[in-house]
């Protein structure tokens, strides 16, 4: 029997209705989950205070400052390199064979799985560099995990600026150059926000790629030492440092303290809620700067 | 007709690919004068504006053969293109001003051709705004955002953006056919206005619109230009029969 065009239409509807909800209820259930699991532990006390592995109500202070750190210390180093490059395949590269293999390696490089980096990362960043392992050897790692990401984001972004404004710009004698720079950077931030915040994000959440590299310990921190060349100071890149998510991880694995389990849960509650203000962050900026170079629709 | 000439080309060919979009145009654009060019949707009159200011160098795979000449250089061979689009401004089909203030779209240009000083810019920009007839409409929100304003403003705000860089040509590429008559009117008269002090060369598919604001008109057929002499004439008797059949509606 022939279904109606209009009954199969209903149903069409109904499944994708029911998989995005599938979608939602997922993440839902995940993110509850984990926030109803680690809530006891949702304080200052815990966010602030030193890990402690023989005594129970050690806190996360340390892990998650690092985490911070490495988001900022890995796009310090791959945003420039990520914007130069998508600037470069967006306004400069000519399709040709090159910029064929350029795009493939790009692609190959962002399909890497991230512990295979890790492994790359200790390999490179650790060993033959001789630093042992430290925060910039992890932001090493994790930019090479984020440049084509970075790359791809930018590229987009700059792509997505109307060619109207790009020909307005060199109508009046601007150079190439003054009209990526004055004109269609400005244009392109909307958009670089928002997909430069969603990587930060998945920083934030990395583990596989820092545990080799980044390592799983940390130095106790005086968090009133602000010089970045001493060991004890939290702002020198060049001492080992768990982030969060690896802290996590390690805990899980090989927490000693007796209440190893609730700060797991409270350090995974921790990261979650992170990661979903990252998102929010990034919607929120996105539509407010969008607002700001307003109706980029127009043209 | 006379030979205060401002702009000329010879021989004007042009290849996208092996397509032939342009086919020995050679004409000549009077100083202070309005130039229309006319011609169906794909006759070349787009592309022959583009070269003026080398606006194609942008589009791949583009061949040129024959000569430009401002003021009796080559413009594809003794200028530097950044001083030529300097000298040689263009207002588009749509408007386009960048997502900026209103202020910062007039001062875009002045600021890149190395103008810094804070009153010399204000002055440009109260003087192009004044020259676009827009002034007395935006003076108050300067500092607001050039997309907030209509499309017959913005297009006049583009005009202006183009007037701060005191280009000596104005390229036109059907500047009004996105706005409504109100607006449309009031860019002919600027039009009107501004050929004392530039050279405008427009292009309209618009009959009507060439005839109220030109004084000469090139008609444009499959790349080539059929006919080109003073406006009125063109209209009142054209001596090529496929102009008259195209003034008179008969095709296009």
């Amino acid at each position: 029997m022939r279904i109606k065009p209009q009954i199969a239409d209903k149903i069409a509807t109904t499944i994708f209705n029911i998989v995005a909800g599938i979608l939602v209820l997922l993440l839902v259930f995940f993110a509850g989950y984990l926030i109803y699991r680690g809530k006891s532990k949702l304080n200052l006390d815990f966010l602030t205070s030193e890990p402690n592995s023989i005594e129970a109500g050690g806190g996360i202070g340390p892990p998650l400052f690092n985490s911070i750190y490495m988001v900022v210390l890995s796009m310090a180093i791959s945003l420039p390199i990520g914007l130069a490059a998508g600037i470069y395949m967006a306004e400069y590269a000519k399709p040709s064979k090159v910029t064929k293999m350029i795009r493939f390696c790009i692609e190959a490089l962002a399909s890497l799985p991230s512990i295979v980096i890790g492994l790359f990362g200790f390999l490179v960043f650790v060993q033959m560099t001789g630093w042992s392992f430290n925060l910039l050897s992890g932001a090493l790692a994790v930019s090479l995990l984020n440049l084509p990401v970075i790359t791809r984001i930018s590229e987009d972004a700059v792509r997505n600026v109307p060619l109207s404004v790009k020909e307005a710009s060199l109508a009046l004698g601007a150079t190439h150059w003054q009209t990526i720079v004055k004109v269609m950077i400005p244009c392109a931030i909307p958009g670089l926000v928002t997909g430069l915040i969603l990587t930060s994000g998945r920083v934030f959440g990395e583990a596989a790629a820092l545990i080799f590299t980044s390592g799983v310990s940390g130095y106790p921190l005086d968090f009133t030492n602000f010089n970045p060349f001493d060991s004890s100071s939290p702002l020198n890149p060049f001492r080992p440092a768990e982030t969060l998510a690896v802290f996590i991880w390690k805990v899980n694995s090989e927490g000693t303290a007796p209440d190893a389990r609730t700060v797991a849960d409270g350090a995974a509650a921790v990261l979650i809620i992170c990661v979903f203000i990252f998102n929010i962050a990034s919607r929120v900026f996105g539509t407010l700067l969008n607002k700001r170079f307003a109706g980029k629709t127009n043209n | 007709m006379d030979k205060n000439l401002k702009l000329y080309t010879k021989d004007l060919n042009l290849f996208y690919g092996s397509t032939q979009a342009l086919k020995n145009v050679t004409v000549d654009i009077e100083k202070n004068k309005v130039t229309a060019l006319i011609g169906p949707s794909g006759c070349g009159k787009s592309t022959f504006l583009k070269t003026l200011n080398r606006m194609n160098d942008l589009v791949h795979n583009v061949k040129i053969t024959g000569e430009v000449y401002l003021d009796g250089s080559n413009v594809y061979e003794e200028f530097d293109v950044v001083d030529l689009r300097k000298k040689v401004g263009m207002v588009f089909q749509k408007p386009n001003p960048f997502p900026m203030s209103i202020y910062e779209n007039i001062a875009y240009g002045p600021k890149i051709h190395g103008i810094k000083s804070k009153s010399r810019l204000d002055e440009i920009v109260e003087k192009s705004l004044i020259a676009s007839a827009l002034w007395d409409e935006v003076k108050d929100r300067l500092k607001q955002n050039a997309l907030g304003l209509s499309g017959g403003q913005q297009q006049r705000l583009c005009i202006a953006r183009v007037l701060a860089v005191e280009p000596e040509v104005v390229l036109m590429d059907e500047p009004t056919s996105a706005l409504d008559p109100l607006s449309t009117l009031k860019i002919e008269d600027l039009i009107d206005e501004l050929k004392e002090n530039y050279t405008i060369v427009i292009v309209t598919h618009n009959m009507q619109q060439a005839g109220r604001i030109s004084d000469n008109t090139a008609f444009f057929l499959h790349g080539q230009i059929v006919e080109y002499d003073q406006t009125e004439k063109i209209f009142s008797m054209p001596s090529d029969k496929r102009t008259e059949d195209y003034i008179t509606g008969r095709f296009g």
